[in-house]
C-alpha cells in the first residue's frame, strides 16, 4: 500500500500518472472520477475558482476517508488527489481513482470517496465571479 | 494562557488574518470561540462549525491547556 494514497497538489492534477499507480495484475477494474472547474454556478457566471486547505488536517481526514474506503469495498487501490490554490474553468479540481478485482466496488467505493471528500475534508471554495465580487462557499 | 488559532475562509477574510495568538480564559473551545466571535464580529454560528485541536477534530466541550492550536471549521466545499 503506498503511505499516502491522499494528497493536495499545487500543480495540474496528472491523471495518467495517477491512473498508472493503481495498476496491478489482480485489477479487473479502475474507475476514475474527476471534478472540473464549471463556469457557472447558482446562477451566476464563474471566472475561475481558489481552493484553500487545512492541509495537515485535509491530509489526515483524506486519508481516513480512503481507509474506510478499503474496509467497506473489496478493492485493490486507491488514490486521491485535490487541487489548492487558483484554478481556471475546465481545469480538474479532484481526482479519484479505484482498482478492484470487480467494476461494482470499484464504482461503489470512488462514489463513496467523492462523497466523503466533499463532505468532510477541510477544503474551500473561493469563486471569482464575472462581476467582480468574490465569494466563499459554506454549503 | 495562550492560544495560537488558525482562520480559514471566510473567517479568515474577516479577522483579516490567517492566525494569532490569543490570550485567553476561556476553558473551552466553545468560550473561546465566544470571546473571538465578540472581537471580530463573525457572523457564523457555531452551529454551523467544527473544531480540531492540535490538528485532530475536537469537541466544542474540549478543555483547551495552554500552546493548544485551536482551527473553527466553516462548512466544507471542496470538490
Amino acid at each position: 500500500m503506498a503511505m499516502t494514497s491522499f494528497s493536495l497538489s499545487e500543480t495540474v492534477i496528472d491523471a495518467a500518472a495517477l491512473t498508472r499507480e493503481l495498476a496491478q495484475a489482480g485489477a479487473g477494474a479502475c474507475v476514475t472520477f474527476e471534478g472540473w472547474v464549471r463556469d457557472h454556478n447558482d446562477g451566476r457566471a464563474v471566472l475561475r475558482l481558489g481552493y484553500q486547505a487545512y492541509a495537515s488536517l485535509a491530509q489526515s481526514e483524506g486519508e481516513r476517508i480512503l481507509a474506510e474506503a478499503r474496509d467497506k469495498f473489496a478493492i485493490l487501490d486507491v488514490r486521491c488527489v485535490h487541487r489548492v490554490g487558483l484554478l481556471e474553468i475546465g481545469e480538474p479540481a479532484v481526482w479519484v481513482g479505484v482498482s478492484a478485482a470487480h467494476r461494482g466496488a470499484a464504482f461503489d467505493a470512488c462514489r463513496y470517496i467523492i462523497d466523503e471528500v466533499k463532505s468532510r475534508v477541510p477544503i474551500w471554495k473561493n469563486e471569482h465571479y464575472a462581476d467582480g465580487e468574490s465569494g466563499w462557499l459554506h454549503p | 494562557m495562550k492560544c495560537r488559532v488558525l482562520y480559514f475562509a471566510a473567517l479568515r477574510d474577516h479577522a483579516n488574518t490567517d492566525a494569532e495568538s490569543v490570550d485567553t480564559l476561556a476553558s473551552d473551545a466553545r468560550g473561546l470561540y465566544a470571546q473571538l466571535r465578540a472581537r471580530h464580529g463573525f457572523g457564523m454560528d457555531e452551529s454551523r462549525l467544527r473544531v480540531a485541536v492540535n490538528g485532530e477534530f475536537a469537541g466544542w466541550n474540549h478543555a483547551l491547556r495552554d500552546g493548544d492550536e485551536v482551527a473553527f471549521i466553516p462548512p466544507v466545499s471542496g470538490g
